[in-house]
């Protein structure tokens, strides 16, 4: 089997805050092979979008970064400097960010935003760089895209506007995607039609998908695998089938409960949340960081189970006991 | 993503911002100087000695130890000159903001509560004052109407009002639209009572940034008109009437220029940090 | 864009005459106007004949529609002083302070916009602290007090560039400085915050994951945006630059409008202090206009509306 794509383990991030240190992420292990599409899910501020930001290497200054094993399409990225990223994004690395009012440049125009990636990564001449945007623009379905390379943002809507950043995104023809909840600015109506261009296009260009939602209905529909993330580390990985059909750990079932299943859940019933609040995330954190939320907690969890080998693994001591 | 801001307790943030404690702790000297300018001057500022005329300071081998920074071309204690120079640069900074603020703030208040017409209308008054020349405009008002501390105040109140009334306006408008303001209404609030007892309290932290700013400007102005002549009257001891007066000499005795030159820089110096970390404090924007 | 531009020259020109109407009311701060000319020396006969004179026994309305249907023929009166039009004494005057102003201008932008730029790549590094040193002192040093310190060190101590006057062209170097000095902190500040702002931005984010080098990041996507305010900002600064050098051309002895300014007021000549007003202020709505058509022309978002 060949290299995967991502082969990262023990990923740390931290920030200064005031006398102690933020630990945002603690200690992450994610895997992500050619052609597949991993799902990382979450409730917000679980360091999500850090580790997609550690991916790219688009951290803010004052962020710590550290990991165990850290191969990028690859490369050594552990001790990384600003020349090493500058190898790798837009040279098989690509990003879709979150927001795309704020992430396309106001005061230039769209054609420029495309190609000038390229232009720069790729030596591609500009004549050459404009007709692979054509070409994409058409791909993500964008009508006369032609005779739009010269139109600035304002003049796109925000689902043309996300579908502009995925042909942005593209033009460096990645190997890996990485899509930081790319649906969650837009309206309902286009968020669905977004994420089937990204699952057509992941398939028919064959690239590595990371993407990171916390709407499991969308994981549901596009991922092959699936980690979940609680408090900076993944608590249970696996394929998505397995995930969905039997999930072990106890956060992972809470969420899953959490989603309304159209014939099954009673029209007007209170969907059940999970109490409590995330814990805070400075200092040490020992044993199982959901325990104080978790409905099932035994005394062993005051120490962090170990995680088995295999596809699907859970980080928790009752995994196997409690799956129903 | 960001971090939560951590945040210690006021008096250590004040502590710990050098600014406004430098620019505090000069201030508050430059005000005790003012205030006790009769007991903390060695001589009568006004009294002439023609006998005694530009003595240097005791730096200098020829220095009189009666007049330890000297006298001026006029033989008066510079020292003593320079204490009581004080008071004006700072009645000038309260009195300009007194008057300055109270029009800006009103016409900002105005226009940013009601908006519309009187908000296009002040906004207009604001775009004229501002293009009009300060320093001349200060200088012919203050030439015709007869130059004099009063005068200077209120020619410089009437011009400096712009920030005021942009910040308030600014202020007043993000404040109209939320929940409190609109409750107010719901209960029958008149608008004076609105806008003196609930914008004015909320928007304290923009304006005592203005202020500061403003009582620099108005003592840097009342400098520079001094200066040129046409500022507070001689004898009044102003640090820009003295820079002026010491104009002459400047070729072999430059403290005369030197002393009162730095004393202005320093107190605008402390408004200024002053300003500036209190805005830090109070996590306002920088305009 | 068609609608924006007439837009904002139909202020500019209601500005322009607001002002006309508050320089021509100056005057009469003194009371009355025919004393101030005559002196207060004067007799009254002489105050009286100077009030039929200049007209000043008409009603004000009057007064002021005479003085502004000449003032837009390009008649800005005769000068008391010099008995002289006024447009000429002016139109010898003028090019000196525009020389002057807009080289200050030049060489304070000059430093403004690299060092708001360097200082934004690093906030709170060391070259951030020493520009905020510089922007902190350029705020609070009076200009003419530099001006004369300047003078003592590098003319009369070191004797490196002339004390006064603009015989050659070192004369220029000091004032111009000075002047610069006073002028680029604001402007350097206005570039930091705007560079940081937009460096912490959502689309250079995107830039710099597109795979562009860091100097086409800071210049082309960062910069493109954050110069927006810094235009609005340097037309002010020009026109303050231009109406602030009266101070300047007074501590260099450099005959240019400012000092005109200062010595007709001395002399009580009015209308040469009128119509400096007058030009200042013209002058100085002209370029805020500019700055603002300009910065439209730079951001699509208002070239494409309306």
């Amino acid at each position: 089997m060949s290299e995967p794509l991502l082969d990262l383990e023990d990923l740390r991030i931290s920030f200064p805050a005031g006398p102690e240190r933020l630990n945002a992420v603690r200690g992450l292990d994610l895997r992500i092979g050619a052609g597949e599409t991993l799902c990382l899910v979450g409730e917000s501020g679980c360091g999500k979008s850090l580790t997609a930001m550690s991916l790219m290497g688009l951290l803010p200054r004052e962020a710590q970064v550290g990991a165990g094993r850290f191969r990028l399409l690859g490369r050594d990225m552990a001790r990384a400097r600003p020349r090493d990223w500058a190898g790798l994004r837009g040279r098989g690395l690509s990003m879709i960010f979150q927001d795309p009012m704020t992430s396309l440049n106001p005061v230039l125009g769209v054609g420029r935003q495309l190609t000038e990636g390229v232009i720069a990564t790729g030596g591609l001449s500009r004549a050459a760089a404009e007709a692979r945007a054509v070409e994409l623009l058409e791909r993500v379905g964008i009508a006369r895209a032609a005779s739009r390379l010269g139109q600035y943002p304002h003049q796109f809507s925000g689902g043309q506007r996300q579908r502009l950043m995925i042909a942005m995104a593209l033009m460096s023809r990645p190997r890996l995607l990485i899509a930081d909840e790319p649906t969650t600015a837009l309206d309902v109506t286009i968020q669905a039609q977004i994420l089937r261009l990204l699952a057509e296009l992941q398939r028919d260009l064959g690239l590595g998908l990371l993407l990171i939602t916390h709407d499991l209905g969308v994981v549901a529909a596009i991922a092959d695998r699936v980690a979940v993330m609680y408090a900076g580390r993944i608590v249970e990985t696996g394929p998505a089938a397995d995930i969905f059909n039997a999930p072990a750990h106890p956060y992972t079932r809470g969420l899953m409960a959490a989603i309304p299943v159209p014939g099954r859940t009673p029209r007007g019933a209170l969907l059940p949340a999970i109490p409590g609040r995330v814990p805070g995330l400075t200092g040490r954190l020992e044993g199982c960081a959901f325990r104080e939320r978790c409905s099932v907690a035994v005394p062993a969890c005051a120490v962090r189970a170990p995680q088995p080998a295999g596809a699907h693994r859970t980080e928790c001591h009752l995994a196997t006991e409690a799956a129903p | 993503m960001a971090a939560p801001a951590y945040r210690r307790p006021l008096l250590y943030r004040v502590l710990g911002n050098t600014g406004v404690t430098l620019g505090g702790l000069v201030l508050l000297a430059a005000v005790a100087m003012a205030l006790f300018a009769p007991w903390l001057a060695p001589q009568d500022p006004y009294a002439q000695d023609l006998t005694a005329r530009v003595l240097p300071p005791f730096w200098h081998d020829r220095a009189d130890p009666a007049h330890l920074l000297g006298t001026d071309h006029l033989g008066r204690d510079y020292l003593s000159r320079l204490i009581y120079g004080a008071r004006v640069s700072l009645a000038v900074g309260l009195g300009v903001i007194l008057v300055s603020g109270t029009i800006g703030i009103t016409l900002g208040l105005a226009a940013g509560y009601f908006g519309g017409t009187v908000d296009m209308i002040v906004s207009f008054v604001v775009t004229t004052r501002l293009s009009l020349p300060i320093v001349l405009v200060a200088l012919a008002a203050v030439a015709l109407a007869g130059a004099s501390l009063s005068t200077l105040i209120a020619v410089l109140g009437l011009l400096l009002w712009d920030r005021f009334a942009v910040v308030s306006r600014a202020a007043a408008q993000s404040l109209r639209s939320r929940d409190f303001v609109k409750g107010m209404r719901a209960i029958g609030a008149g608008h004076l009572r609105i806008l003196f007892l609930e914008l004015l309290p909320n928007m304290r932290g923009a304006l005592i940034v203005v202020m500061t700013l403003e009582v620099a400007n108005a003592i840097l102005l009342e400098a520079a008109l001094s200066f040129l002549g046409l500022g507070v009257r001689a004898p009044m001891a102003s640090w820009g009437l003295m820079i002026a007066e010491g104009r002459e000499n400047i070729l072999f005795d430059p403290w005369l220029i030197a002393l009162p030159g730095g004393l202005l820089c320093a107190l605008v110096l402390a408004v200024n940090l002053l300003g500036d970390g209190l805005r830090d404090l109070t996590g306002g924007k920088a305009k | 864009m068609l609608v924006y531009l007439l837009r904002r020259l139909v202020v500019a020109f209601c500005v322009c005459l607001a002002v006309s109407v508050l320089s021509f009311a100056l005057i009469f701060l003194a009371g009355d106007p025919a004393i101030a000319i005559a002196g207060s020396g004067g007799s009254a006969r002489d105050a009286e004949a100077v009030r039929i004179a200049y007209g000043f026994d008409r009603p004000f309305a009057v007064q002021y529609l005479d003085w502004i249907g000449h003032v837009l023929t390009g008649d800005l009166g005769r000068s008391i002083y010099f008995n002289m039009p006024v447009t000429e004494i002016i139109g010898s005057r003028l090019p000196v302070t525009l020389v002057l102003g807009g080289l200050a201008f030049l060489a304070a932008l000059a430093v403004a916009l690299p060092l708001g730029i360097l200082a934004a790549l690093k906030p709170e590094g060391a070259l951030d602290r020493a520009a905020l040193l510089l922007a902190v002192t350029g705020q609070a040093v009076p200009s003419f007090w530099l001006g004369l310190m300047a003078i003592v060190v590098f003319g009369v101590w070191t004797g490196w560039v002339p004390i006064s006057g603009l015989a050659s062209w070192q004369g220029y170097i000091l004032p111009v400085a000075v002047l610069a000095f006073s002028a680029m902190p604001a402007m350097m500040r206005i570039t930091r915050s705007g560079m940081i702002e937009v460096l912490g931005s959502d689309y250079v984010r995107t830039a710099r994951a597109k795979g562009l080098p860091a100097g086409q990041v800071i210049l082309s996507h960062a910069l493109r945006n954050a110069v927006l305010p810094l235009v609005s900002l340097a037309a002010v600064q020009l026109g303050v630059l231009l109406s602030g050098s009266i101070v300047i051309e007074s501590v260099f002895a450099i005959n240019g409008l400012g000092r005109l300014a200062w010595e007709s007021l001395l002399r009580a000549d009015l209308p040469v202090v009128q119509a400096i007003i007058l030009i200042l202020s013209a002058v100085y709505v002209l370029l805020t206009t500019a700055g603002d058509l300009l910065n439209a022309w730079l951001d699509p978002r208002i070239r494409g509306a309306g």
